[in-house]
């Protein structure tokens, strides 16, 4: 289907919510039914108003967790103290309305065209928009090698923990828990550092295109760690979501 | 809370991708992967990688290298005002095909 994912009027159109699934004690994911909606690119996002009976009206931004051709779903952690996100994760229910705008990103998108060995690296919400490409490369049939590095506090702050085995050959799944592991644990402790990227990165000898995203702090950390390593800034994509 | 040379507080600092959205309202267009070259250093980076700050109902835009201020939009009234006096430059690559 050809559609003009980026180039047409952002408008905000009211999307029906068919579903909501929990996928922490503070993340959920909506699922969406815009009236009009064009299709989107892996890693983009959209935005959600919130509109009060005063008028006061609050918007956010969310990756899009679906890859193309999903149904349309939104994966969103409550934040102490936000303003939109508690709505979304503890009140929202399905059959109710959300108004949204989208898709919107041209920058931290990734499409299967792309051939570079993909290297993803997630701070726990930051995985969502990679999902979504990991999703879109599955989907799609890509063989292009492909590895997840996430980091998430502790086991249970895991999004997607039942998905991340099951996106298909020539992808790995490395996750590392931050403040506390489980009896047992056979992945990586505590947070991405230069020793865990230098051990976990595609070399920079590999062409391997990167994608970061997490709050503010880990982003940057890594980015520079990646830099270390010898990738060239131009092969660091990044979404930085503000402080934790 | 640390705070930068810039006065804003780090840890409230996200990138030009936040601003997507704002963006497309004020040029008509996808901008984050617009190549923006700073006036005071010359920097030149995409959009999505530059620094933004979000402070009702403005948005600063910052320069990742010097720090200057970019891009200035503040939203009243229903009209967005937009200052973009400190960037040297602002363009979108000729290979660009967004469209499907």
């Amino acid at each position: 289907m050809e559609t003009t994912a980026v180039r047409r009027r952002l408008t905000w159109q009211a999307a029906a919510v068919t579903s909501i699934a929990r996928e922490t004690a503070s993340v959920v994911t909506i699922e969406l039914e815009p009236p009009d909606w064009p299709g989107h690119l892996a890693g983009q996002h959209l935005d959600v108003r919130l509109t009060a009976e005063d008028g006061y009206t609050a918007e956010r931004s969310y990756s899009i967790a679906s890859a193309p051709g999903e149904p349309l779903a939104v994966t969103v952690e409550r934040l102490e103290n936000g303003e939109v996100s508690p709505y979304l994760t503890d009140e929202l229910q399905a059959g109710d309305q959300l108004e949204l705008r989208g898709p919107i990103g041209g920058y931290f998108v990734w499409e299967p065209t792309d051939d570079s060995p993909l290297m993803l690296i997630a701070g726990g919400s930051g995985v969502v928009p990679l999902h979504s490409m990991l999703r879109h490369r599955l989907r799609t049939g890509s063989d292009v090698p492909a590895r997840l590095l996430y980091s998430s506090r502790t086991l249970p702050d895991v999004i997607y923990r039942s998905e991340l085995g099951h996106y298909g050959d020539g992808v790995q799944v490395i996750c590392t828990l931050t403040r506390s592991q489980p009896p047992g644990w056979t992945g990586y402790s505590g947070r991405v550092n230069a020793a865990m990227l230098a051990q976990t990165a595609w070399p920079a000898g590999q062409h391997p295109l990167a994608f970061v995203c997490g709050p503010t702090s880990f982003v940057e950390a890594v980015a520079e760690n990646l830099i270390g390593l010898g990738y060239p800034p131009e092969w660091i994509k990044t979404e930085r979501f503000g402080g934790t | 809370m640390s705070r930068g040379t810039t006065g804003e507080a780090l840890m409230d600092a996200v990138d030009g991708n936040a601003i997507g959205g704002l963006l497309i309202d004020v040029f008509g267009t996808e901008m984050t992967v617009a190549s923006s070259t700073c006036d005071t250093c010359g920097a030149t980076r995409p959009v999505a990688e530059l620094v933004v700050y979000r402070r009702a109902p403005g948005t600063v835009v910052r320069c990742r290298t010097c720090g200057s201020v970019l891009m200035v939009f503040v939203k009243a009234q229903g009209v967005t005002c937009v200052d973009v006096a400190g960037l040297a430059s602002l363009g979108m690559p000729d290979d660009l095909t967004l469209n499907r």
